[in-house]
């Protein structure tokens, strides 16, 4: 089955407006029509989902994220381009939809199922697997009006993936009441995902995106600016948010196959970036628990009232494994003038389980990257950790134990 | 055509659960519940009765029942509600379905027919109670009553086609909503409900030929209180008339779909 269960081609959406309503009407009857102004809020947007593949749309506010989703579901029309679905959508975006308070948890279960094309009688299959997932008790057979928020999340949720899509569209920074549910909730889209659901991932968190997808696509002011590996976009991503006037963003190949990306104003630059042994020599492979200097020397390339160092050691899939700044450690350079060189060293032991790792370094001017960005780099270094001389332990982190055994 | 047909057979589920609803969350906790569907109805007609009786009863020829004027009143009232509920509820359903028509994909086609559907339960009861109050005041029904499903699918037809195009343009126009509500009760009092076409003007008279309810308030008239078929005539002016704004509507519609949730 080669065809892509999802095939969005050239696709654009323009709102229009009319200098009057009576062209619109007047349109729709065959009549040619200038309009008064156009905003396209989407525009050449081409991409496809193979079956079990899963993607993460990631984009700053009004880069067109909804209006994508939308589309691709089908309530609104694109101006231009096609969207070609190969199988069921399910949406958990808008929970509740559709939900009236004077019926009951199960009245509306059915109704709501109804919305999304089902049988009465294929809902009766699941009815009661829908109120075990809710588990919202005797309140499924009270009228919603006496629903708390999060009860009626439960029992949307539980009609919404009461039956497995080919493609779930979820957004991740969705509220689905208490913790304790939304582990569950969590858990059911990664059992869907196991069993060759696709993916469809709205979010702001990389590690979300990282851990639940096979690509991402990074979407600003309406077009398609990168459909790749999640932790290059979330690179890209992350240098786009710090984006300023006259900041520029480079994207270069690193030898190990990733791309690069340095984003910032460039008052400051990272010069070199390495990691020093016990006896001061560079090194690329590290011993769990082994005694390193990450050495960073920056040049200044115009005058920065505060410099605040910031690094971040990155897994394999980048997600943060550790990372501070010297905002933090209370260690701000002040009044650095133009061309002055300055070199941090940061020891530190690698308590951290064997792989491949990264560092992401950023000159900035407080804790954040998003108030003055001279300069963010990923992959400015990437090093190995192996486990040669301690205990056998698989995990991320090095948290050496003393075991006591007592036989009683 | 093929498609729409489709899709409503597709979301039948739906429909029937939509309609279930509505009539349900109409009257949900209050303790008389489904009864003012056609307590409302009735009290208007007493109202009418009540105000207008002494007056109209002398004008109702060939009629020795004493309620005469109730019986004429009902009929055309039931005619009236129908398409004034269809027409009503259409013109704004897009608007009030906004949040759901921009949040989940469903044929669209599925309002209007829940609307007509949830209105014609309410005319159906209407009519049952109707019946029910004629026998009480001495008035059995008749075989010219089998004209009743026709009356009645026509009279939906037209309001659907006519609720419809409005509905669409109230999307785009939404004073559209408010000059109908004006225009309807203008329409009301110019088709003889409370009152006969013989008491007006035979000048005035021409004009009213010209709306398409007074045939419709007519033919449910003969059918239910003279007892004799609906007039040929005005049934084929109805029956083309309905089949045209359905159809124009319907056309419309699709042309307008895409662009609907744009502006909601």
């Amino acid at each position: 089955m080669n065809e892509p269960l999802l095939a969005v081609r050239e696709l654009g959406k323009a709102f229009r407006e009319y200098r009057s309503e009576w062209q619109r009407f007047a349109g729709w009857f065959g009549f040619r029509v200038s309009t008064k102004s156009e905003s396209w809020v989407l525009r050449d947007i081409s991409f496809s989902v193979a079956p079990r593949e899963s993607i993460g749309i990631v984009g700053q506010n009004g880069a067109g994220k909804s209006t994508l989703l939308k589309l691709i579901t089908g309530t609104l029309k694109g101006t231009t381009g096609t969207v070609a679905v190969n199988g069921r959508i399910a949406a958990i975006l808008e929970l509740g939809m559709g939900f009236s308070p004077d019926l009951s948890g199960r009245e509306n279960v059915y109704h709501s199922a109804g919305l999304m094309g089902f049988s009465r009688q294929a809902i009766d299959d699941v009815i009661s697997e829908i109120e075990a997932f809710a588990e919202i008790g005797g309140y499924f057979d009270e009228p919603a009006r006496m629903y708390s928020t999060g009860m009626q999340m439960r029992v949307a949720f539980s009609v919404a993936t009461a039956f497995r899509p080919e493609i779930l569209i979820v957004d991740e920074a969705l509220s689905v009441g208490d913790a304790y549910f939304q582990h569950k909730c969590f858990k059911r889209i990664r059992e869907f995902r196991e069993q060759g659901t696709s993916l469809l991932i709205v979010s702001h968190d990389a590690n979300a995106v990282q851990s639940l997808c096979d690509r991402a696509i990074l979407l600003d002011s309406g077009r398609l600016l990168k459909d790749g590996d999640p932790a290059t976009v979330m690179d890209l991503y992350n240098a786009l948010i710090a984006e300023r006037e006259n900041s520029k963003i480079t994207i270069e190949q690193h030898a190990v196959g990733r791309e690069q990306t340095v984003s910032g104003t460039g008052e400051a630059t990272v010069e070199s970036v390495s990691l020093l042994n016990g006896q001061g020599q560079p090194i690329e492979l590290a011993d769990v628990g082994q005694s390193v200097t990450l050495r960073v020397t920056v040049l200044a390339c115009g005058d920065i009232p505060r410099l605040v160092l910031g690094y971040m050691i990155k897994d394999r899939l980048g997600q943060a494994v550790y990372g501070t700044n010297t905002h933090y450690t209370k260690q701000v350079l002040v009044d650095v003038k133009e061309g002055t060189r300055v070199q941090f060293d940061v020891a530190f032991d690698m308590n951290i389980g064997p792989g491949s790792y990264s560092i992401s370094t950023a000159l900035v001017s407080t804790e954040t990257h998003l108030v003055n960005n001279y300069e963010w780099r990923d992959l400015a270094l990437v090093f190995n950790v192996s486990n040669l001389s301690k205990i056998t332990f698989v995990g991320q982190a090095w948290v050496p134990p003393a075991i006591e055994v007592f036989r009683l | 055509m093929k498609e729409i047909l489709a899709a409503i057979w597709g979301y039948r589920h739906f429909i029937v659960s939509s309609i279930r609803n509505d009539l349900r969350s109409r009257f949900a906790r209050s303790k008389l519940g489904a009864l003012w569907m056609v307590l409302q109805p009735l009290a208007q007609v007493a109202i009418y009765a009540l105000v207008l009786s002494r007056i109209m009863a002398a004008k109702l020829p060939g009629i020795d029942n004493r309620y005469a004027y109730v019986i004429y009143l009902m009929a055309g009232m039931i005619a009236w509600s129908l398409f004034a509920e269809v027409v009503t509820r259409s013109l704004t359903m897009f608007v009030d379905s906004g949040n759901l028509m921009k949040k989940m994909a469903f044929p669209r086609v599925c309002l209007p027919i829940i609307i007509g559907g949830s209105s014609l339960v309410n005319n159906l009861l209407l009519l049952a109670t109707a019946v029910g109050v004629f026998l009480l005041i001495g008035h059995p029904p008749t075989l010219a009553m089998l004209w009743l499903p026709l009356l009645i699918g026509i009279n939906l037809a037209f309001g659907l086609g006519l609720g419809l195009i409005l509905g669409v343009l109230n999307v785009f126009v939404r004073d559209v909503a408010q000059v109908m509500t004006v225009v309807l009760q203008l329409l009301f009092w110019l088709t003889p409900v409370v009152y006969m076409p013989t008491i007006i003007p035979d000048r005035l008279r021409a004009i009213l030929e010209f709306n398409p309810m007074m045939h419709m308030v007519v033919a449910f008239q003969n059918v239910l209180l003279y007892g004799r078929a609906p007039g040929m005539n005005g049934l084929i002016v109805l029956s083309v008339a309905s089949t045209v704004l359905l159809l124009f509507a319907l056309f419309l519609f699709r042309r307008a779909a895409p662009e609907m949730v744009d502006v909601l």
